[in-house]
C-alpha cells in the first residue's frame, strides 16, 4: 500500500462518515430548529407553573368514564369499521377541560372535550378526541402553534391580534367562544371530532367523514358566574352524581362531505344539510377519578383507527398524534418515577 | 469492525479457505443494510415532525422493524450454519477482537430493537399496527414503568446502533481502500485481492 492510497482512502472514509452523520442529524431535525415539531407544541402548551407531573400536556384536567357503544349498523354503509356493525362494544372515555392547567377552574375554561376508545372482540380499535367546539380555531397546525405561542406570550392581547390578522378564521372562533351557551354538565355537551377522516365502505368506495356526539340529555344553559359559585370542580361532581341516578347518552353521527367541501381545513365546518348517518349510541354508566382510573394511561390518539377508517388530507390528526405521543412519553416517565419513589 | 470474517471461519469443500460469504448471506446483508438505515432515519425523522410525514414514517417504521427482526433471525441462523470467511492473518489481535465484538453487537441491535419497539408500543397500550387491520399481539402488558424504560432504551440503543454502523462502514472502507485485504470483497463480491 502506498502513502497516497492511505491518504486518499482516509479522505474518502472521513467524507462518507461525515455525510452520513450530517444526513442523520438533518433527518432528526437537529439542524432545523424551525421544523414544526411535537416539542414545539408541548413547549407552547407549557403553563406558567410548568405541567403537573404525570398529567397530560393539554386537556390536563379530566375524569375517566366507562360504558358501551351500541351500533345500529347504519354506518356500515360508509365504513367497514368493525364497531359500526350492529352490536354492543365496550367504551372507555375521558371528559376533560381544554386547558393545559391541571387545576383549571371549570367555570373559566371555555372548551370541553371527550376522548373515547371503542374496541371490538376481534381486536379492532378506534380512538378519538372530540371537543364541544363546532370548528377548529385555525386551519393549519402551524397556525395553531402560533396561536398557542401567542396565548403564552407576555404581550398576549397583541400577540393574539397578530395571529388573528394572519388567520382571519380565528375571529369566528372568538365569536363562538363569546356567544355559545355554557352548560353545567359534561353530559349536556355536543362533542365534535372536527377533523375529517376517510371512511371506506364494503365496495371499496371512499367517503370523507367527520363525526359528532349529540347529547340525549336536556341542555340547561348556565352562566359562567353561576358555575363559578358551584366550585372549580363542579363538572366532575355533577357527572358522578348524574351517573349515580342513570346513564348519560349520546348519538354518534357521521357526516359525509359533499363535493367540494373542505376536508383539509377543520376551521371550516360543512353545510348543515350534508348527509348524516346515525352510527349508534354511546352510553356512559360510570365515572372514576383520573388519577387511578382506567383512562389515565390511555393516549386518545386520533390516528388509532380501525380498518375502514383512515386519516385523509386533514393535517391535524398527524400533528395531534405526534404531540400526544410526546405528552404520553413524558407523563408515563413521570408516573414511573413517582411509582418508583413511593415503593 | 470489518464487515466480514472472524471466528467460525469455514473451509471450502476444495480445501482452500472461503473468500466470500454465501450469496444468501450477501443478499441479506445488503438488503438489511438499506432497511436498517431506513429505520434509523425514519425513526429520528418521525419523532421530529408534527407534519403528515410523521404518520407516513410510522406506517413504514413498524412493519419494516418486524421484517428486520425476521430477517435478522434468519441471518443469524445462516451465520451459525454457514460461518464466515476467515479474517486476514496479519490483522492485529485487538482489531480482530473489536471486529468480533462489533459484529455480535450489530446482531444484538438488529434483533433487540424491533423487540423493544414492539414491547414499547404494547406497554403504551396501543395496538401494534402492521398495516390497517393487521395488528400483532401485545408483547407485554400495559405499564407506565415498562413503557418509560423501553422508550429510553429504544432511543438510546438507536443512537448507539447508528454510531456502530458508522464504525462498521469506516472499517469496511478501510479494508476496501487502504488495507485492500479482501475483507470488503468477502461481503461486496468481486475477486478478492491476493492476501
Amino acid at each position: 500500500m502506498t502513502k497516497g492510497n492511505a491518504v486518499g482512502g482516509a479522505a474518502v472514509i472521513g467524507a462518507v462518515v461525515a455525510v452520513a452523520a450530517v444526513a442523520f442529524a438533518w433527518a432528526g431535525g437537529w439542524l432545523s430548529p424551525g421544523r414544526l415539531s411535537p416539542e414545539q407544541f408541548i413547549a407552547a402548551l407549557r403553563p406558567p407553573g410548568g405541567p403537573a407531573a404525570g398529567d397530560r400536556r393539554n386537556h390536563a384536567k379530566g375524569v375517566c368514564v366507562t360504558g358501551t357503544f351500541e351500533a345500529t349498523g347504519a354506518a356500515s354503509a360508509l365504513s367497514t369499521a368493525a364497531m359500526f356493525r350492529a352490536g354492543t362494544y365496550p367504551v372507555l372515555g375521558r371528559f376533560s377541560l381544554g386547558s393545559a392547567e391541571a387545576d383549571a377552574s371549570d367555570a373559566t375554561t371555555r372548551v370541553r372535550g371527550f376522548g373515547f376508545r371503542i374496541r371490538t372482540p376481534d381486536g379492532a380499535e378506534w380512538r378519538s378526541g372530540t371537543i364541544d367546539v363546532p370548528f377548529f380555531p385555525v386551519g393549519t397546525p402551524a397556525a395553531f402553534l402560533a396561536l398557542l405561542q401567542a396565548q403564552g406570550s407576555p404581550d398576549k392581547g397583541a400577540a393574539i391580534g397578530r395571529v388573528a390578522a394572519a388567520h382571519p378564521e380565528l375571529k369566528r372562533f372568538g365569536g363562538w367562544a363569546a356567544s355559545a351557551p355554557w352548560t353545567g354538565s359534561f353530559a349536556e355537551e355536543r362533542y365534535n371530532g372536527i377533523d375529517a377522516f376517510v371512511a371506506t365502505d364494503a365496495s371499496g368506495a371512499q367517503h370523507a367523514v367527520r363525526w359528532s356526539l349529540l347529547p340525549a340529555a336536556t341542555v340547561h344553559q348556565v352562566t359562567p358566574a353561576a358555575l363559578a359559585v358551584m366550585g372549580p370542580d363542579v363538572l366532575e361532581h355533577e357527572i358522578e352524581t348524574r351517573l349515580a341516578t342513570g346513564p348519560a347518552r349520546w348519538t354518534l353521527v357521521l357526516t359525509e362531505a359533499g363535493p367540494g367541501d373542505p376536508t383539509a381545513d377543520p376551521s371550516r365546518d360543512w353545510p348543515a344539510e350534508r348527509r348524516t348517518v346515525t352510527a349508534g349510541t354511546i352510553t356512559v354508566v360510570r365515572s372514576e377519578d383520573q388519577a387511578q382510573g382506567p383512562c389515565r394511561d390511555v393516549n386518545f390518539d386520533p390516528t388509532v383507527l380501525p380498518a375502514g377508517l383512515a386519516t385523509g388530507d386533514d393535517p391535524f390528526p398527524a400533528a395531534r398524534s405526534a404531540t400526544y405521543a410526546v405528552s404520553f412519553n413524558r407523563r408515563t416517565a413521570e408516573e414511573a418515577r413517582a411509582q418508583g419513589s413511593t415503593r | 469492525m470489518s464487515d466480514a470474517t472472524q471466528d467460525g471461519a469455514t473451509a471450502t469443500p476444495g480445501g482452500g479457505a472461503r473468500t466470500h460469504f454465501s450469496p444468501a448471506q450477501r443478499v441479506l446483508h445488503w438488503g438489511m443494510a438499506v432497511a436498517i438505515l431506513a429505520m434509523l432515519f425514519a425513526g429520528v425523522g418521525m419523532v421530529s415532525t408534527a407534519r403528515p410525514l410523521h404518520l407516513e414514517l410510522i406506517d413504514l417504521h413498524r412493519p419494516l422493524g418486524i421484517a428486520i427482526l425476521v430477517l435478522a433471525l434468519l441471518r443469524l441462523a445462516l451465520r451459525f450454519g454457514r460461518g464466515a470467511p476467515p479474517l486476514p492473518r496479519d490483522l492485529p489481535p485487538p482489531v480482530r477482537f473489536g471486529a468480533t465484538l462489533s459484529h455480535w453487537a450489530l446482531y444484538g441491535g438488529m434483533i433487540a430493537m424491533p423487540l423493544i419497539g414492539w414491547a414499547m408500543v404494547s406497554a403504551a397500550g396501543l395496538p401494534v399496527v402492521m398495516w390497517s387491520g393487521m395488528h400483532l399481539p401485545p408483547l407485554v402488558a400495559q405499564s407506565d414503568a415498562l413503557h418509560a424504560l423501553l422508550w429510553d432504551a429504544h432511543r438510546i440503543i438507536a443512537y448507539l446502533l447508528f454510531a456502530l454502523i458508522l464504525l462498521h462502514v469506516e472499517a469496511a472502507l478501510m479494508h476496501a481502500l487502504i488495507r485492500r485485504d479482501g475483507v470488503f470483497e468477502a461481503m461486496a463480491g468481486g475477486p478478492a485481492p491476493p492476501r
